[in-house]
């Protein structure tokens, strides 16, 4: 009878159609297992304190300042006074609102930043007022602080990852900081530390109930390395002070140990800008001055023609193939003609006869145009080996190539050798004298400061360089790491003719500006022509003044690079720079007050605007 | 024949009713489990009351057993008029929790009449049938057993207590079983489905459709029966626009939102996984997280959490499914099959008309809240929130349905001796 059967049947389809949904809920959709852990296990992240960094005298320069995000549950938001509360927190009302909204659209019942980065000060002022605000509290958090605000492209700075971050390490979640730039970046995992995780039940408030599982899935924090880096912070402030108003970069670097202790790049900005609530915009800002170029590391990246300073290299490398000894001597009529009707100028009197020493202090380009020719020409008509020996030397000397330092960034510079000229000029298309630029250290050479100052190190160190590098130690623990000895190709019994004449510019050469009384100081000046193409027309700017240097002359302490930009010449800002900086770091105190003052205040800025005025301009005025 | 009850009554049953209670208890007190809880007889915490109930329906069903089954034939009109009393005096005494008047309290307990309405009503109505020259398909009788329940449902429904009004419908079953015409059964699937689309599609969309629909029916059976009249076709358009328009107003102006939610999550007319679908949704995780053998007692992450609302009442499934996996909520299902089955089984033995009825009557009972309650559960049937019977929390529906076990358990036990 179908009246009896209807019931009990029913009853078995309701039952099967359970079991079908248990199946297909139970057995066969497993996300439902993994949703449920994320449901109710909440995985909180522990993050040990982003190590410090220390000068090599243990002073600081980075360390962490406590802010405040001022945070909301927007479940638990009762209607307020939105103007009271942005007045409050200095935004505007509309601001304020479009955040609620946001992170309502995130989650009604999860946590969101509505107003990040408060200041401890303003903290305290909106402490006292955010009771009124059910729904909204200020959590602790963390910045960088810059006790000195230096040193801001060499240091890097510290902002949220971004999609690509996430991408490339899965280490980090949204809203987690990683280091950009310098030190930040290169040493992140020193710098972050690993991050602990801790595992709580959650009950459905989001309401922590206690650890998950008595914390069998916990994992430990671990701790952040303080960094204590080869920069002498005095060093690298007065450099920096030094070079204000001005273009260019400062390098010195310790010879024997291959430390960096100053790397310099102006014009610099407050490391202080890309930390707290302005960062984005004052970050804009300097991406934004594509003049001045603010974030371009010019001790790293900037690549100048090395100039006159190259000269030392040249004799080095004519000494090591034996093309001239210390005596050889070239005359020169204020320059010569080095091919049928090319004339190369020098600044020599008429008639003065230059042999290493006095082609040196003189810095005499007729002196060095046919040295340079004598390298090139040494297997006869077989251009391509004079050039390529040229060039190995000069690989040997860390041009070229990157140099291998702890900084996530930099630039090769350029050494031409035989199969370039040969791709611009064709096989046999080229002779010592098309390429007599190289001699002077213009033509195709390209160099970066840190590869200049590494070459002065070189030459301080009568044949070697150590491989130059910021980081001295981790937690004031010597490093295992022992940084590569390279010698140059160059046998250091020749290093001692061109360190006497390099002693020489400063006595009685071209940079007597630089001597420092009791310091043996051996440096080499440099001028170097340079363009710009201003909307496609190639324009002559004020050279760039340039000095190498390295001081003591016996047992050197320090050697470094100096690149002034549209400088004049190299004496000009330069040398006495660099003569400053080593009396800075050698005797700890200046004593020539006319000099430091002339250098504090002296100011390029004029120069700079003048490409950009749209009027005709004199250069080397 | 051996007179003691001990030897006649269904104790295959009665086991099966044990293991459902005790699996109950078990379930409760891991959805109600705290760190603070001090054991089962905590009486100030809900699984220490929980626990009283059952040892009050234990002596409770031990009486009723003992009882002569004529008593509770002789009972039904009494117990009726007295069960209304309970209902009409809620209007006054009653105890307002979460929007609905259905409680009275007395200090820690409190009593749902609502539910032992349902136990009064399936006597009564099996008292009317089982009257002599009453038969179901007399309009009298139907007009008669119609009253009886549709008093208690307005009385419920008003309280408001929409879901434990819809249980009063379980009674359409034993109904049918006695012969109800077919046309109540078409109508009452009409309706069912009429429910579901007047909630789905605009009002007059639904006015079109009927309208449509009925159209067309009168042409088909014009066709066959050329003499056919249209007054009662017109008649069916009346009721059924009439039917929808109440349906709406009832859903727009008797039920508050939260029960619209309910049922517009399960129409998909709205998905919000964090607002009102968060019950449904929750409750569905917690179950298929359980998978084949689930977490095991008391290590149900969703159930510890509290994610799954109402969980020791209404959703106590969910926590069935995620602690004991698919094997314990299946198996479960199983033992609401075989109660059922094995109460319609024994009723149709049955040759005393009354007892006949009542049985089926509580065989419906139980069938529409395991229908409703899991699958709600499940999330295949709107969330109504009712009880599973002897495994939710609360007394009221412990007791009531320990009481309709217990009676029939009488019933069955004394088939052959009186009647």
């Amino acid at each position: 009878m179908i009246r009896s059967f209807f019931l009990p049947a029913v009853t078995l389809l309701t039952a099967i159609v359970f079991v079908g949904r248990l199946i297909s809920l139970q057995l066969l959709n497993s996300s439902y297992k993994l949703l449920s852990n994320s449901n109710a296990v909440i995985q909180n992240s522990i993050y040990p304190e982003r190590g410090y960094i220390y000068d090599r005298n243990q002073k600081l320069l980075v360390s962490n300042q406590p802010v405040y995000d001022l945070m909301s549950i927007p479940e638990n938001i009762i209607p307020f006074d939105t103007l009271e509360l942005s007045k409050i927190l200095r935004t505007s009302k509309a601001e304020l609102k479009e955040k609620i909204k946001s992170a309502r659209t995130f989650s009604v019942k999860l946590p969101s930043i509505i107003f990040g980065k408060i200041s401890k000060e303003r903290n305290a002022v909106i402490q006292e007022k955010i009771w009124k605000y059910p729904g909204f509290f200020l959590q602790k958090n963390s910045i960088r602080h810059y006790p000195i605000p230096i040193a801001s492209n060499l240091l890097g700075y510290v902002s949220e990852v971004n999609k690509n971050d996430i991408k490339k390490d899965n280490y980090y979640r949204s809203g987690e900081l990683i280091g950009r730039q310098g030190i930040e970046e290169y040493y992140e995992l020193l710098l972050r530390g690993k991050k602990g995780k801790k595992f709580y039940q959650k009950d459905h408030f989001n309401r922590i109930i206690g650890p998950y599982k008595e914390g069998k899935f916990d994992m430990p924090v671990e701790g952040a390395e303080n960094l204590f880096l080869t920069i002498d912070m005095e060093l690298q402030q007065y450099g920096e002070e030094l070079l204000q108003n001005k273009r260019g970069a400062i390098v010195a670097i310790e010879p024997k140990t291959g430390e960096v202790l100053s790397l310099v790049s102006a014009p610099g900005y407050d490391p202080n800008m890309l930390v707290g609530r302005e960062r984005s915009k004052n970050f804009e800002k300097l991406v934004l001055d594509t003049l001045a170029k603010p974030l371009f590391d010019r001790g790293l990246q900037a690549q100048y023609a090395p100039g006159s300073p190259f000269k030392t290299l040249n004799a080095l490398i004519a000494l090591q193939e034996g093309v001239i000894d210390n005596e050889t001597a070239f005359l020169c009529k204020k320059g010569h003609f080095y091919a049928h009707g090319m004339f190369m100028e020098c600044h020599c009197r008429p008639g003065t006869k230059n042999n290493l020493l006095s082609g040196l202090y003189r810095s005499c380009n007729t002196y060095f145009a046919n040295i340079y020719r004598r390298i090139i020409d040494k297997a006869g008509e077989n251009v391509e080996e004079g050039m390529n020996v040229w060039n190995e030397h000069l690989k040997s000397f860390g041009l070229g190539n990157y140099l291998g330092y702890d900084l996530p960034i930099g630039k090769k510079g350029f050494i031409p050798d035989a199969s370039y000229y040969n791709y611009w000029y064709n096989k046999g298309g080229w002779k010592s004298a098309t390429v007599v630029s190289n001699a002077i250290g213009q033509g195709e050479l390209l160099t970066t400061p840190i590869q200049m100052a590494n070459f002065t190190a070189a030459i301080a160190n009568r044949g070697y360089f150590i491989q130059p590098h910021f980081l001295k130690s981790i937690n004031n623990d010597n490093l295992n790491k022992v940084y590569e000895k390279k010698e140059t190709s160059i046998d250091s019994i020749h290093f001692e003719s061109v360190i006497d004449g390099m002693h020489q510019v400063v006595e009685i050469g071209t940079a007597r500006v630089a001597k420092i009384k009791g310091i043996e100081v051996c440096g080499k000046t440099g001028t170097v022509e340079n363009f710009i193409k201003i909307n496609g027309v190639k324009t002559t700017l004020s050279d760039h003044s340039i000095f190498i240097a390295f001081a003591p002359k016996e047992d050197p302490k320090i050697a470094l690079a100096v690149y002034v930009e549209n400088g004049y010449w190299g004496a000009r800002w330069a040398a006495p720079i660099a003569s400053l900086m080593i009396e800075r770091y050698l005797n700890r105190s200046v004593k020539r007050k006319w000099l430091e003052e002339r250098m504090l205040n002296g100011s390029l800025l004029e120069e700079y605007e003048k490409p950009y005025s749209g009027k005709p301009f004199v250069i080397n005025e | 024949m051996n007179n003691s009850i001990i030897f006649r009554i269904d104790w295959l049953l009665l086991i099966v009713y044990l293991i459902l209670v005790y699996f109950g208890i078990v379930n409760v007190y891991s959805a109600t489990y705290s760190e603070t809880l001090n054991g089962l007889f905590d009486f100030s915490e809900a699984i220490g009351k929980q626990f009283l109930f059952i040892i009050f329906s234990f002596c409770i069903g031990l009486i009723i057993l003992l009882i002569n089954s004529k008593f509770f034939e002789q009972f039904a009109t009494l117990g009726f008029f007295i069960s209304m009393l309970l209902l009409l005096g809620l209007f006054f005494f009653g105890k307002t929790v979460s929007g609905a008047t259905s409680w009275y309290t007395f200090g820690a307990i409190s009593f749902q009449p609502s539910e032992l309405a349902k136990v009064t009503t399936a006597l009564i109505i099996a008292s009317i049938l089982s009257k002599f020259k009453s038969d179901i398909k007399y309009p009298k009788t139907l007009f008669k057993i119609g009253a009886y329940i549709l008093l208690p449902f307005f009385l419920i429904i008003l309280q408001p207590d929409p879901g434990s009004a819809l249980v009063f419908a379980a009674f359409f079953f034993p109904l049918f079983r006695e012969g109800l015409n077919y046309t109540y059964l078409i109508i009452f699937l009409s309706a069912f489905a009429l429910f579901f689309i007047t909630l789905i599609f605009p009002l007059n969309l639904v006015i079109v459709i009927i309208t449509l629909l009925i159209l067309l029916l009168y042409f088909i059976v014009k066709k066959h029966i050329p003499k056919i009249k249209i007054w009662p076709f017109l008649i069916l358009l009346i009721v059924s626009i009439g039917f929808s328009f109440s349906i709406d107003y009832i859903f727009n102006n008797l039920f508050e939102q939260r029960h619209r939610d309910r049922i517009n999550i399960v129409l998909g007319k709205e998905t919000d996984t964090k607002g009102v679908g968060y019950n449904i949704n929750q409750s569905i995780i917690a179950i298929g997280s359980g998978g084949l053998k689930g977490k095991g007692f008391l290590e149900g992450t969703q159930t510890k959490g509290n994610f799954v609302p109402e969980q020791h009442t209404d959703y106590i499934f969910s926590t069935i499914g995620e602690e004991w996996g698919f094997v314990g909520s299946s198996f479960i299902i199983f033992l609401f099959c075989f109660v059922i089955l094995r109460i319609i089984f024994q009723a149709e033995k049955q040759t005393n008309k009354f007892r006949r009825v009542f049985s089926y009557g509580i065989a419906g009972l139980i069938f529409t809240h395991f229908f409703i309650n899991i699958g709600m559960s499940l999330g295949i049937v709107p969330t109504i929130g009712i009880p599973l019977p002897f495994v939710s929390y609360g007394g009221s529906s412990l007791l009531a349905f320990s009481i309709m076990i217990f009676i029939h358990l009488n019933f069955d036990a004394n088939r052959l001796n009186d009647w």
